[in-house]
């Protein structure tokens, strides 16, 4: 027998229960903080239940009730996913629970959604809107910009892709309770990692150059020779992939180069 | 070292950013590292350190369970360094970004160790967690964070009050000009990145095109200045 599928062919879900305002908030403003207490053993698990359990207070019996401490146990156990994405899960499991959906229903539920909510999360943030945020600041640290503007365009642009997706999550979660993998098809989870990536990849080109002539503060024979070896240097480091960690080298070549001018 | 307390503080508050609250990425080291350089009186290279350091960092990515440094009490370590050092000695940059990067090793290390005890604790906790309990939820949550805003802040004031000496010294012995100490660290850190944003994009469809176009816009730029 096959678990079923959580797709956009699930049944509408019940009309959502509602919730206070006061709730939203805690719940947002929990989802800050949904890593607090991650390990190597229940991942975001206990994240998941603390980011719930605002919405948890609803249920029949309140805080003290048995469905309380039942939903209470199944959301705090083993969950993996990107900690943004996560908001989708809290959203989609706060109304499954407190739509009375049955308890195995909802633990097979949580666990097909940790692959998508972890992979696509990856790839869209850390390996997309990050870095691509984070190049676009040093460009505009390349072009001259101030400290306060280098950190403001970087912490303004970058929370602002990180906060929509989170709102986004919750509420899209919310709304669409169990059917919400049919959400993950949305053509920004889809393609957005693919877009952000070359638009990245251009943000790159951009700002290497600008913000090592800004560093360097020298001539261009002197920048074309911190360039031209980078280049020689990146190709060694692709090669090596996955043996060696750049910060690493970074470190140790570092500090050979620090005590061969203390000694000389 | 009046600045060692206020220091740690930054510190812990960048460091819990980083996995635990608010992710806001105030830990990324082009911040941290000038808020660093602009607790300590010079901003400006604060931001040169955080500069490159997050060069370094953008090949560093905080994918699920993987093991990685820890960047922000690391850039505030390193900024601070850096910012703190006599600005008309050679080699002030290329010290600071030593400083961040040993301490970013170290601090990657207080993380594992920060989710084992995360995971000591929730075992401890486990009949109360298996029977609903909101108290044991809650309370493991509050724990967590306390514990990587201790362990952040004591990172912080352990590497900047080891790291500040060894700091101190070597920038009074250091021989090497400024542009070519400049240059070594410049090349290593633009020699990751180029790596790092090689081996994160290439596989998006014309991605390397993008890329060379980039190229030739910022060195358009650069001769346009």
């Amino acid at each position: 027998m096959t678990a079923p599928a959580y797709t956009s062919s699930t049944a509408a879900p019940a009309p959502a229960p509602t919730l206070p305002v006061w709730a939203w908030m805690t719940i947002f403003t929990r989802l800050l903080a949904i890593q607090g207490s991650w390990n190597y053993e229940s991942l975001l698990g206990n994240g998941i239940g603390f980011c719930v359990e605002p919405a948890l207070r609803s249920l029949p019996g309140g805080v003290h009730g048995p469905a309380f401490k039942e939903a209470m146990a199944r959301e705090s156990a083993y969950f993996n996913a990107h900690p943004y994405l996560a908001s989708v899960a809290v959203g989609a499991l706060a109304r499954a629970e407190l739509s009375g959906v049955p308890a195995e229903r909802i633990e097979r539920f949580r666990t097909a959604l940790c692959g998508p909510l972890g992979s696509v999360g990856d790839r869209l943030v850390w390996a997309g809107w990050l870095p691509f945020t984070s190049l676009v600041s040093l460009a505009a640290f390349g072009l001259g910009a101030r400290p306060l503007v280098v950190v403001g365009i970087f912490l303004v642009l970058y929370n602002a892709g990180h906060l929509a997706l989170r709102v986004w999550g919750l509420r899209v979660g919310w709304t669409r309770g169990l059917a919400v993998a049919s959400a993950l098809g949305n053509p920004l989870l889809r393609r957005g990692p693919a877009h952000v990536a070359r638009a990245a990849a251009a943000a790159a080109g951009v700002a290497l150059p600008l913000a090592a002539a800004r560093v360097l503060e020298s001539g261009p024979t002197l920048l074309a020779l911190v360039l031209g070896g980078a280049v020689l240097l990146s190709l060694l480091l692709v090669r090596v992939h996955g043996r060696i960690e750049g910060y690493k080298l970074a470190l140790v070549l570092i500090a050979l180069f620090a005590l061969l001018s203390v000694v000389r | 070292m009046r600045e060692l307390l206020p220091l740690s503080m930054l510190g812990a508050i960048v460091g819990l950013d980083v996995v635990c609250f608010p992710q806001m990425m105030f830990s990324r080291p082009l911040v941290a590292a000038t808020l660093a350089g602009a607790f300590v009186g010079d901003a400006t290279r604060g931001l040169v350190v955080g500069v490159v350091l997050e060069l370094i960092a953008i090949a560093t990515l905080p994918f699920g369970a993987s093991r990685y440094p820890e960047w922000g009490s690391a850039a505030v370590v390193g900024g601070a360094i850096a910012a703190t050092l006599d600005p008309g000695r050679a080699g002030t940059v290329t010290i600071g970004v030593l400083g961040a990067l040993a301490t970013a090793w170290a601090g990657g290390w207080t993380l594992v160790k920060l989710r084992q005890w995360n995971a000591y604790l929730a075992r401890r906790r486990r009949p109360a967690l298996d029977a609903g309990s909101r108290g044991a939820v809650i309370g493991l949550q509050l724990a967590g964070l306390t514990s990587d805003l201790v362990r952040a802040a004591i990172l912080t004031a352990v590497a900047y009050a080891v790291l500040f000496p060894l700091a101190v010294y070597l920038s009074a012995r250091w021989s090497f000009s400024g542009p070519l100490s400049r240059s070594v660290v410049l090349m290593l850190a633009t020699a990751v990145a180029t790596s790092a944003a090689w081996v994160i994009f290439h596989s998006a469809r014309g991605a390397r095109w993008y890329f060379a176009g980039g190229v030739v816009v910022g060195l358009l730029l650069l001769l346009a200045r």
